[in-house]
């Protein structure tokens, strides 16, 4: 991104000139869509960036806890037990997957990501007893190896993929989609294709990437079906098969990958990052988090697998314990963070505001990931950038934040008299948004009503 | 160790037994696969120096990710036949419907008769080579590899193709997006004698004069963004 032009070397009119109160923001053509249809008339190419979609959406912010009264007593901190452990896959795998935390890291790639962020997420999750997750370009041997366990992602482009790799991961998840583009391919452009991961994905360096977005040896759920008994086949029915989809039609999308064989279901909310997706697809396709899962669970139930043979993981948008404990009290087993996790290994440090600035943004907006010249070393490949991250020092700071969404998601769940977050349930929540009684179908606070249901 | 060939009935034992008796294998064994009556994911996940020889028709992913050996089919595969195959041989004598050989990255994938949609889709770095022709939208994002074709190519061959290479013997219904037909140099000769060599037991490959068929492959056109900077034009008309 080129840093926006200044007005002719003026600063912009402040609030004490007599003639700023006759200047009137169009909330059409607000200053960022202005910006935005210069910088389409310059290049004649639509903007790619990371991270997820920005705009305001309904969020699990909208929901609150309502805690223990009268009729229901509350749990002691610290000395009644909570317990936070999840297990995916003990109905069909030999080696299912334990996770002593709800929350898992989500998939992104080495190439999209440095080596040293890689190693980061592998050290800090497996610390925090959780487990990392590959991308699209295959596994490296530094992240099988700082990775306790490890979900090896099975892409569309098939990039690096390698039946050797599928016999030593933990899990494998099957991608039919993510939350920042639920029909959309991968993208890595040419800064980021190096020697090193022009190898692995069998690619040309320096080429703009562009993945495959359909899977090239399978179409809809009868073959994923037949896909995903040909997996358990290759690895000996030893780990867990998990689906993964952006949130689209979550109730649909969730039954047909239970019918497909899934022992978990990944659903990923618009809010999920990405490394590089075309913005128009990031911020106009697919729903909000707070609307997919309880779409979701309803499949699960009405087909007897929820909280059974069949877990559910959410992932988009994941901040807090109070995220945490939120999906989990609608129903979710586990949640999933991306953009959290790279944020908690130093993504956007303020310590770099000066290199921000020279690449025409801020500490706080940076968003290029696509770029390669992240000055954290986090989404590059520059080796001198890279470099920058201390692989041990950024796991034990995602091992820390792992541990706050932890307790966090404990303390609400005792605040409820709960003595398993697992055992958080919708019952546990109210409203405060119209909107977000309908998404998430909990009753608005003070209220009986759920918008929809009668 | 090698012996007389140990004999999978699957009209009698289920394709997990066959399976994991493959993946528990030593190198030189020997199965016959009888009765597969188009089951699905026969034979896949090899990973032993070993012979298969099925008896009959598969359904999907017939020697998927096939690592090393040889696995003979003797009739006709479904989709994704030796997906996403590393090295060894796979080989049908009859027709493979959609996506055989998607994303090999090595080894050869033979196919007596003809393949359907989508073949050698995404390879990268498998060679095929296919008695008849081949569906549309073959070799769609092929990345490395060869995909030797002795009939007809049907629509939109090697679209968005990257460094894989093409070879027709016969009639191509139509390129797709960046692909173009590309000179046959005496290199190219060479490989495409190798590989019809290497395929010679199909009656319609064996004998096949290379100097018949035509190469196609990349315009690598699609290969980076095309973006234009107005004001870097404007500054520099201005500068002049």
């Amino acid at each position: 991104m080129t840093p926006t032009p200044s007005h002719d070397g003026l600063e912009p009119l402040k609030a004490s000139d007599p003639d700023f109160w006759h200047l009137r923001e169009s909330y059409t053509f607000d200053r960022n869509v202005i910006a935005e249809i210069r910088r389409a008339a310059n290049t004649g190419i639509y903007r790619i960036r990371g991270w997820g979609a920005k705009r305001h959406l309904p969020t699990l912010d909208d929901l609150v806890f309502l805690g223990a009264s009268m009729s229901r007593y509350p749990l002691e901190g610290y000395r009644e037990a909570c317990g936070t452990d999840v297990v995916i896959g003990e109905d069909r795998a030999e080696r299912p997957v334990h996770l002593k935390i709800p929350v898992t890291i989500a998939g992104m790639s080495f190439g999209s990501l440095s080596a040293q962020a890689k190693e980061a997420l592998g050290r800090g999750a497996s610390a925090a007893g959780t487990s990392t997750t590959t991308g699209d370009g295959g596994m490296t041997e530094e992240e099988r190896q700082h990775s306790a366990t490890l979900v090896y992602q099975y892409l569309p482009s098939r990039y690096g993929m390698n039946p050797d790799h599928l016999r030593v991961a933990d899990a494998i998840e099957v991608v039919v989609g993510q939350g920042a583009k639920p029909g959309g391919g991968g993208m890595l452009l040419g800064q980021k294709i190096t020697e090193r991961v022009a190898e692995m994905r069998t690619l040309p360096e320096g080429i703009d990437q562009r993945s495959a977005c359909r899977h090239p040896d399978w179409t809809g759920p009868d073959d994923l079906e037949i896909k995903i008994g040909e997996l358990r086949e290759i690895t000996d029915w030893q780990v867990p098969i998990y689906v993964k989809v952006g949130a689209a039609r979550p109730y649909y999308d969730t039954a047909l990958a239970v019918k497909a064989g899934a022992d978990a279901v990944v659903v990923d909310g618009m809010q999920g990052g990405t490394a590089a997706t075309q913005d128009v697809f990031i911020e106009h396709v697919g729903i909000p988090t707070l609307a997919a899962i309880g779409e979701s669970v309803r499949a699960l139930r009405e087909l007897g697998v929820h909280r059974r043979e069949v877990k559910l993981i959410v992932a988009g948008g994941i901040r807090s314990g109070a995220d945490v404990a939120k999906a989990l009290a609608l129903g979710a087993d586990a949640a999933s963070i991306g953009t959290a996790a790279l944020i908690a290994i130093g993504d956007n440090d303020p310590a770099y505001e000066a290199e921000y600035r020279a690449l025409g943004t801020s500490a706080g907006f940076w968003e290029d990931f696509q770029a390669g010249n992240d000055p954290v070393g986090i989404t590059t490949q520059d080796s001198d950038l890279s470099a920058r991250l201390d692989p041990v020092l950024a796991g034990r700071r995602l091992a820390n934040y792992l541990q706050v969404l932890t307790i966090e998601t404990q303390i609400l769940a005792r605040a409820n008299g709960k003595s398993h977050v697992l055992n958080l349930e919708p019952e546990d929540l109210a409203a405060l948004t119209v909107e977000a009684a309908a998404m998430a179908k909990v009753p608005l606070a003070g209220t009986n009503w759920v918008p929809g249901v009668d | 160790m090698s012996g007389p060939a140990r004999v999978f009935d699957l009209s009698e034992v289920g394709r997990r037994d066959l399976n994991q008796a493959l993946h528990d294998a030593s190198d030189g064994d020997s199965f016959e696969v009888t009765n597969p009556r188009g089951a699905h994911a026969v034979a896949c996940g090899i990973t032993a120096e070993i012979d298969v020889l099925v008896r009959g028709s598969v359904g999907y992913y017939c020697a998927g990710m096939h690592k090393r050996g040889r696995v003979l089919v003797e009739g006709n595969a479904s989709t994704g036949l030796a997906e996403n195959i590393m090295s060894g041989l796979v080989h049908i004598t009859g027709n493979a419907t959609m996506s055989a050989g998607a994303t090999g990255c090595g080894g050869l994938v033979v196919v007596g008769g003809n393949a359907g949609a989508r073949c050698g889709i995404s390879m990268k770095g498998v060679d095929i080579v296919v008695g008849g022709n081949v569906g549309h939208m073959s070799a769609f994002m092929a990345q490395a590899g060869n995909l030797v074709v002795c009939g007809d190519a049907a629509a939109d061959l090697g679209d968005s193709i990257y460094e894989a290479q093409i070879f027709v013997r016969g009639d191509v219904e139509s390129l797709g997006a960046d692909c173009i037909e590309k000179e046959m140099r005496p290199t190219h000769v060479e490989t495409l004698s190798r590989l019809l060599v290497a395929a010679a037991a199909v009656p319609a490959v064996n004998g096949a004069d290379p100097a018949d068929f035509r190469r196609y492959g990349s315009a690598r056109r699609l290969y980076n963004f095309t973006i234009d900077d107005v004001d870097a034009l404007e500054a520099a008309q201005e500068a002049a």
